[in-house]
This record gives structure tokens, sequence and C-alpha cells, in this order.
């Protein structure tokens, strides 16, 4: 099932509902990706909050559209890890190390519009 | 297990077995009224379900003697075991124990085997097929009804012992945005393992971007406990919340450091005093001085 | 240790990626109704996610059982993750963090060991992998 992609002025935000296959994963991958390049978005949120598990393909995958969008000039956050899941990833060694986490969409945008503010005039 | 005992016993002698079954449950149906009075009789006088009054003893009985005669007629267990769970949920509250519930069961065996007794006396042969049809059935239906209320006594301290956990490490939110953890005592696995999901519920429920975790009171620090303070850190921040810990004495910076956590990642402050207001600062609120103007 | 009674079981084929999302809410709902807290849930949830990956990268087809299993008084769940495929050469080695043969994150399995309470990987060169896991209610 596709993953709906929101164009929100300068930000791209996704929401994953539960029931999400790898192929779904990586076809949001590429759609954010491509997008990003085709609006010159500045960030990215990808909402996980529906996402009951969150293993090693999706966190890997999560960490690669980060490092994707960073190429072409975005920030990714990634927002609404459940606290069972955040709870089973720690556990498993999966950290999301270098990507960006806040709690939900509203802490997301919080994070994306300061961040841009300062670093205007690029 | 009982199951398989009941299937196995009747598959070898089925139709004999089947036969007198019948002939049992019709008896047992037939003087129903009798034999349940005789059963809450017994009850009464050995002292069993004080915690409950005639008429709950009354309702109950009738219950259980019902589903006990339907066990016997159909030969499984099933109905049985979910009424004695729902039994037991019912009545652990009320104060009844082990022993009552095992005995109240086992009169009521007694009461039937002894039914069956003065009515099949004059047949011995009779006597001795019908009792080797009843006795297994109703050892089985003994266990099942004793096992579930076992079961369900265990989940309910089980439960118990989680709430007391729990209260007995609050987190508390002390500003909006901030939450203090202050760890006491000993922490076994499951202990941390509760304080991490506690934490992080906190989290979410508060909405926190700062958490001040204190291990000042933590009794023993050993390279299991480091590792689950490691892995509360870890999660806490994939809720977007930044750790604090304070409290971290020389010996227990070594322990982290051996188990090879790398410190320089670690938000780490003396006391909690001075966790706090480094909360504080992070979070923007002007503190001390107001020569230190807005934080980022 | 006395022996394990399997209550009842569930297999579900693993063939394609919707199958990985179907074994893990069988083992979710499956831990919900045995009485597993809702983190433990997801930790079995997020082990079966992995086994199941496992098998359809490295054997593209496999089976995943999910079994409501008792030892003595303890209950708990059991998951048996098998295929025919290649099998693991070096065990040993695949139980190392960061040891990997497709690239991506490895096999998964030293994280999977960590969320599961018992744990027991059958494999080698050729002849197919079967990985059994048990978590019991705590």
């Amino acid at each position: 099932m596709q993953v709906p992609i929101l164009k929100q002025g300068a930000y791209l935000i996704a929401t994953i509902q539960s029931a999400l296959t790898d192929a779904d994963i990586v076809q949001l991958r590429d759609a954010l990706v491509e997008q990003v390049g085709r609006y010159r978005s500045r960030g990215v949120i990808i909402d996980v909050t529906a996402l009951d598990v969150m293993d090693s393909f999706a966190t890997g995958t999560l960490r690669d559209v980060a490092h994707m969008v960073r190429l072409r000039g975005a920030e990714t956050v990634i927002v609404g890890i459940q606290p069972d899941v955040a709870f089973a990833m720690v556990h498993m060694g999966l950290t999301l190390e270098g990507v960006t986490t806040k709690l939900d969409l509203e802490e997301g945008l919080d994070h994306l519009n300061r961040n841009i503010r300062t670093t205007a005039g690029r | 297990m009982g199951l398989a005992q009941l299937r196995n016993e009747t598959k070898s002698t089925s139709e004999s077995t089947a036969v007198l079954l019948r002939e049992l449950v019709a008896h047992l149906g037939q003087n129903r009224t009798q034999l349940r009075e005789e059963w809450i009789r017994r009850i009464t006088e050995g002292r069993l379900l004080t915690a409950m009054s005639k008429e709950e003893i009354f309702a109950e009985a009738t219950s259980v003697y019902d589903s006990y005669v339907e066990a016997l007629e159909t030969r499984t267990l099933e109905t049985l075991q979910a009424y004695a769970q729902n039994l037991s949920e019912r009545i652990i509250p009320r104060g009844v124990e082990t022993h009552e519930v095992v005995g109240i069961v086992l009169l009521l065996r007694d009461v039937l085997a002894r039914s069956l007794f003065s009515k099949y006396h004059a047949d011995t042969r009779m006597l001795n097929a019908v009792l080797d049809a009843y006795e297994p059935a109703a050892n089985a239906i003994a266990i099942t009804v004793a096992v579930g209320f076992v079961r369900e006594r265990e989940r309910i301290i089980r439960q118990q012992q989680e709430a007391i956990r729990e209260l007995s490490t609050p987190v508390l939110q002390v500003r909006e945005r901030l939450l203090i953890l202050p760890i006491i005592g000993l922490i076994d696995p499951l202990r941390a393992r509760q304080l991490t999901e506690q934490l992080l519920r906190g989290i979410r429920a508060n909405r926190a971007k700062v958490v001040v975790i204190d291990i000042t009171g933590v009794a023993a620090m050993d390279a299991t406990v480091a590792n689950h303070l490691v892995l509360t850190v870890e999660s806490a921040r994939l809720l977007g919340a930044r750790v604090i810990v304070t409290g971290l004495s020389p010996e227990i910076a070594q322990t982290l450091v051996n188990i090879g956590v790398d410190l320089g990642k670690m938000n780490t402050v003396g006391d909690l005093q001075g966790g706090i207001e480094e909360a504080e600062r992070l979070l923007g609120y002007k503190v001390g001085p107001l020569s230190e103007g807005m934080s980022a | 240790m006395k022996p394990v009674g399997v209550l009842e079981e569930t297999r579900v084929a693993v063939a394609v990626d919707a199958d990985i999302v179907a074994a893990r809410m069988h083992g979710r709902a499956l831990a919900t109704r045995l009485g597993f807290r809702a983190t433990d849930a997801t930790l079995i949830a997020t082990a079966i996610s992995e086994l199941a990956r496992n098998i359809l990268l490295y054997a593209k087809t496999g089976e995943v059982t999910i079994s409501a299993i008792e030892r003595g008084d303890r209950r708990g769940l059991a998951v048996v993750a098998s295929d025919e495929g290649p099998g693991i050469a070096d065990a040993a080695r695949a139980m190392e963090d960061g040891f990997s043969t497709s690239g991506r994150l490895g096999l998964g399995l030293p994280g999977v060991r960590r969320l599961m309470d018992e744990f027991e990987v059958r494999s080698s060169a050729g002849r197919g992998t079967t990985v059994t896991v048990k978590k019991w209610i705590a």
C-alpha cells in the first residue's frame, strides 16, 4: 500500500500506516527522494506513529532516506516512534543514529522550522 | 493434560464408558437439587467460603455443579476451564483461598461419589464400572478447577508486584516538558525494564523534551545495570527527548567506560540540582544571572 | 528441563514480503491473547519480522510456525522459522554483531537473541536453516 506524502510548503510529510511491507517502504524511500528533488523541499517528516514494529529493514531504509535526502539539501525527522517500538529497537541494537527523531508531528515541524531558519540565506 | 486423559480413557473402553457416563449424568441431573444442598451443607460445615454470603454460595454452587455435570456429559474441559477462570477472577478479590477452592471441588466429588455408592451398592460389578468411569473424569475436573484458580492468583500477584514496582519509582514532572526519574535502590532486570517502560510512557504523556535520570541512589551498578541505563537513554532519544544523567560517581563512570559506553555521547552532570539547571537551560528557561541569554 | 508442551500452533508460509507482515501480526495477536504485556508482544512481533525476512532474503521460501507453549506452570510463545535454503556456513560468526553476507545489517540474529528468552539456530551449508526462539510470560 502506498504511503501518502503531503507537501506542506517547503516540507514533505509522509504518514505511514501499520501494515507496511518491505516493498512499501522501499517505494516510500524512492518517492521521497524524487519529490525532494522535484520540489526542492527543505525538510522531510516521516510519521511512524502507526507502525507497530520497526525491524532492521525498516530502520535501515529510513536511515537511507535520511542520507539520500540530505544529499539533496534537506533534513529528515522521524516522528512518532511508539514506546514499545523504541524499547524493541534499542534491545535489538537498532539506533537510528545520525537521524533526528522527535516525539510527534508538532515537535518535528518545530525542529525543522528552527533549523531551517538558522541556515537561512544558504 | 486432563483433557487428554478423559479422551484416552474413553477411547479404550469407549462404548461402555460412554454409556455409563450418560447414566451418571442423568442421575446427577435428576438428583440435582438434593445433591447440591448436601454439598452446600458440607461446605458450610467445613467452614469454607466464609468470605461469601449464603446467597452467593448458593449461586456459585449451582454454577459449579452444572458446569461439573456438563463437563462429565460432554467429556470436554474447555467450558469448565473458562468457567473456572471466570469464577477465580470473581472470588479472589473476595479473599477466597486456594485450599477453599480445592476443598469445595473435592467435597463435590465426594458428595457425588457417595450418591453413586447408594444408588449402585447392591450391584458391585455395576458400582465398580460406574466408579471406573467417574473417577478419572472427576479428578480431571478437580485438577482443572484448582489449576485455573492458581493460575489466576499468580496473574494477580504479578500484577500487584508490578504496581508496587511502579509506585516505588515515580516519574516526576517538575516543569513543563521536563521529567525527572530518580532511580533508587537495587535494580534487577525486571525492574530496569519496567523503569524504561514507565519513562517512555511518561515522555509520551508529558511530551517531555528533556529527562533527568538521577542515579545517585542506585545501590549497585554492574555491567548489566549500566547496560540497561544506556538502553534507557537511547530509547528516550528515539522519542525525541534529551537525557541528562546525574549522580554519576567516578566508580560508575568507570563501569560505563568499561562496558564500552562513550561518555562523551552521554550528557552527564554531577548532581541532580546541576542536572535540573542544565535541563532548564536546554529548554530555554533563563536560569541564574541574566547574562546567559536565550539558548538556541 | 521439563518437556515443553504445545498448546496450539499457526503456520505461516513465507514467500513474499506481505507474508512477513502476516507472520508478525499473527505473532502479536497470539502473544496478546496469551497474556504477554504489550511491550513483549512487540518484541515478539519484531523478532518474527526479522526471522521471516531472513527466510525471504536467503532462501526465498520457508515457513514460520508460531505456537503457544507451556512448561510446567509457565506459559509462553515459540517461533520456529525454517527454510531449505543455502544454510549459514558459519553459524558462530552469524551470531556476532555486524556479521553480514548481503551487505545490509546482516542476519539480525544477535538482535533477535537479545529480544527472546531462548534461542537456537540449526544450520549448515546447503542444508537449510531452522531458528527456534521462545519467550515466556514473566
